[in-house]
């Protein structure tokens, strides 16, 4: 290299001009996911990207081949863990749908109201440390706080905090607890009220703004070109949520708006995100309205439902028939399926291969975060390197979902 | 046929001041056990409870001094392990731990960490002990934050003792207390 | 609503079309592998179709029958809200020769999809911009998906530790056996006892 003190032309001085590789490893601050991102920068900018999942890759697929149907809940859960309570019903319906059962009406308000429970939790997460990953750490605090409340109503009603495996096939653990409506009441409003403050601390911020506006931006053939789905993809402008256009459960007698944005860059996302928590809570008090008090919750079908405890242990037929549910699993007819619910990223889908016995042949999950994923490093391409941190965190990926 | 070993757990009352070899070691125990900093390895649900541990409800760090997460192996003295574990991560694991700097602990926060959880396949790491010794175990799936705060008080307790044997939080309750009647005997003083 | 597509690929492609069925309301085709990619770029083209949505491409092992794999795509048409399964045999008994055509340049989307099914499944895609391993290591043997890999046969990266090394007892015994628990009348594909 020549001395740079000498008076030299600008074209003539030898700049090393090989790009950066630069690794962004599997064990990252951002609180989405385990990934590692091999970028190759000029300077500040990212010329190429390689985004590499399979980090928390558990055999969510194989798992399943070597239990029951039933027992494919727990892992189910473990998908998209901060909305456990989608995949347990996404999981259900599909295998519903195998089945030809259908779940009584009560069940259906209450797998709709622990649904979007699940959702506004998802949301919350997802916004909360987003905005911590920018520097605001005070509203993902408030954020939690809200999440807590979704989740003391989760415990009351399932039992768990986080990872339920409440669903069963034919309908739900067990029935609604007496509190349920009541609790939804009381926190619905002090959730939005926390909303609202969030939004006032962030939105207004001129650096929060700056950073997430016009970042990351795709437009709407691209998203879909790109399989997207979601808050994603409604943020480029198509309105596609599985909820409005082939509704399951009661979703067709409640109503609710689905927010689309125009711009497609991790603002829409962010907003969206936001705006869907209130749709949801409107969605939960409209279940709350019309879910009855009283009624079962499961269906009465004996291939797949558990007779009652009292008969299992006074009658035999009651006794085999809990025994071969348990051991060998519900005889789930030959056949295939696909089903498809909206998840908190999108479209989650299971396609399940059934041998006609009651060990799954195949199940496969549809995760909507895995092309979201697919199209980072599409949005990454001449970003900025500080760019990385809100474009992956409105994108949403949970580590779980993503590498099934 | 399996059985249940027995493994070495520490209860958790706390420590009646196990003894410190001279007052320099006892001080250095009291300043580090306080003022932990942490690298949280978080990978998967168990994530969700980790941030719910530093929410305010909970405050299962800041008020042991935990709070400050430092994102490089240098800089911390814990190894928080939240999450599965699988074979693909583990060298990053490995390589994280053998960066860190003498004096340092591990806490394996989730039964996945502790011990695979029920992803018996071929892509789950049975445990981290497997790669890395750890120090705190604290199972659930994913643990409740008292759980959690349980473990970290543990692990202060050990690091006032200087004992290094590894431990296993113990829920609060025994969930089969009062409701079943176990055999006589050996089970009595459970009960 | 979607029989309508099964008529229209029957219309176009008459002998590519092996099967077909409406199970549970999914329409599904199941067609030959060597038109796998003409009659994809058809279903996306086609203004009747306009099938803009690759939801899912993944692989099915049926080790017992010849072609072994089966190769299913589910397309999603926004516009007209109809769906459609796809499905193609390929490979032979032993896994070998499971090769079809890449659909990347028709839906960019199943690009991933198809890196997936390539790592667990051993299908491999002509013509694939960037087939490698995806979600496991570039140093992991086998096709973990497939019925005859082992589920818990491990090959770790990193050497598992000794007790000797440890000091502390390692071994983490389940309640109860190898063979008890076992599935009663379910058909087990192969596991590894030892670890």
């Amino acid at each position: 290299m020549e001395p740079i003190d000498l008076d030299l032309d600008e074209n003539e001085l030898e700049l090393p001009s090989e790009p950066m590789h630069l690794n962004m490893g599997p064990s990252h601050p951002a609180m989405h996911g385990t990934v590692r991102m091999v970028l190759e920068l000029s300077g500040e900018t990212i010329v190429k990207s390689d985004v590499q999942i399979g980090y928390l890759h558990r055999g969510f697929e194989k798992m399943c081949e070597r239990g029951t149907w039933a027992q494919v809940f727990p892992y189910a859960d473990r998908l998209n863990y901060v909305s456990p309570m989608l995949n347990n019903v996404g999981y259900a319906l599909a295998v519903e749908k195998l089945c030809d059962i259908a779940v009584p009406d009560r069940c259906q308000w209450y797998r709709m109201i622990l649904g979007e429970l699940a959702r506004i939790s998802d949301h919350l997460t997802c916004t909360g440390a987003m905005a911590m990953e920018l520097g605001a750490f005070t509203p993902f605090l408030w954020f939690i706080k809200a999440r807590e409340m979704v989740w003391d109503i989760l415990e009351e009603e399932t039992g768990a905090r986080l990872t339920h495996s409440f669903g069963r096939i034919g309908g739900m653990a067990k029935p609604p607890t007496p509190a349920l409506k009541e609790m939804c009441r009381k926190a619905i409003p002090t959730i939005l009220g926390i909303l609202e403050d969030g939004e006032g601390m962030l939105l207004k911020n001129r650096i929060f703004i700056d950073r997430l506006e016009n970042v990351g931006n795709i437009s709407g053939e691209d998203a879909v070109a790109l399989s997207w789905t979601g808050p994603c993809l409604r943020a480029s402008g198509v309105a596609y949520d599985v909820r409005k256009a082939h509704p399951y459960l009661k979703y067709d007698e409640v109503e609710f708006d689905v927010p689309v944005g125009k711009n497609g860059d991790n603002l829409d996302r962010f907003l969206i995100r936001l705006q869907e928590i209130r749709q949801s809570a409107r969605i939960i008090l409209q279940c709350c309205d019309r879910m009855a008090d009283e009624g079962p919750v499961n269906t009465d079908d004996p291939r797949v439902m558990l007779p009652p405890k009292e008969d299992v242990y006074t009658t035999i037929e009651a006794t085999i028939q809990h025994f071969k549910l348990v051991m060998e699993g519900a005889k789930v007819p030959k056949g295939e399926v696909y089903s498809y619910t909206e998840g908190g990223n999108g479209e989650l889908g299971f396609y399940l291969v059934s041998d006609g016995t009651g060990t799954p042949y195949r199940v496969r999950i549809r995760p909507p975060c895995f092309p979201i994923t697919g199209g980072l490093s599409k949005l990454l391409a001449g970003a900025m390197l500080s760019d990385i941190v809100p474009t992956f965190g409105s994108l949403n990926m949970i580590g779980g979902e993503c590498d099934h | 046929m399996g059985e249940l070993k027995e493994s070495r757990q520490i209860s958790l009352e706390p420590s009646e001041s196990g003894f410190a070899t001279t007052k320099l070691d006892a001080l250095l125990a009291w300043a580090r056990k306080w003022s932990l900093f942490k690298y949280p390895f978080v990978t998967a649900c168990c994530g969700m409870e980790f941030m719910a541990l530093t929410s305010p409800r909970f405050d299962g760090s800041a008020r042991f001094g935990a709070e400050a997460p430092r994102f490089s192996p240098r800089q911390s003295d814990l190894l928080w392990v939240v999450g599965t574990i699988s074979q693909r991560q583990a060298p990053v694991l490995r390589r994280i731990y053998e960066q860190m700097m003498e004096p340092k602990w591990v806490l394996a926060f989730g039964t996945c960490a502790s011990c695979g959880g029920f992803y018996d396949n071929y892509t789950t790491v049975p445990g981290i002990d497997k790669i890395i010794p750890c120090d705190v175990y604290v199972p659930g799936c994913p643990p409740r934050p008292e759980a959690v705060i349980d473990g970290l008080m543990l692990l202060q307790d050990k690091i006032t003792s200087g004992d290094r044997r590894p431990a296993i939080v113990k829920p609060r309750e025994d969930p089969l207390k009062g409701l079943v009647q176990l055999r006589k005997g050996k089970q009595q003083e459970e009960a | 609503m979607s029989e309508r597509v099964l008529q229209v690929l029957r219309d176009k492609f008459g002998d590519a079309i092996l099967e077909t069925h409406s199970q549970c309301g999914d329409d599904t085709a199941v067609v030959d592998a060597s038109k796998w990619k003409e009659i994809c770029r058809f279903l996306k083209e086609s203004p009747q179709l306009d099938m803009n949505l690759i939801v899912d491409l993944c692989g099915v092992d049926y080790p017992d029958r010849e072609p072994r794999f089966e190769v299913v795509l589910h397309l999603y048409s926004i516009p007209k809200r109809h769906r459609l399964r796809l499905k193609a045999r390929v490979g032979d008994a032993e896994g070998e020769g499971a090769e079809i055509e890449s659909i990347t340049d028709i839906w960019p989307g199943a690009n991933w999809f198809e890196r997936e099914t390539f790592d667990l499944m051993g299908v491999t895609f002509k013509n694939h911009p960037d087939l490698r391993r995806i979600l496991m290591y570039p140093e992991f043997v086998g096709h973990p998906l497939r019925k005859d890999y082992a589920a818990n046969k491990t090959q770790p990266l990193v050497p598992y530790r000794t007790e000797s090394e440890a000091g502390v007892p390692l071994e983490k015994l389940a309640p109860f056996g190898a063979d008890e628990g076992m599935p009663f009348g379910r058909k087990v594909w192969g596991t590894e006892t030892d670890r």
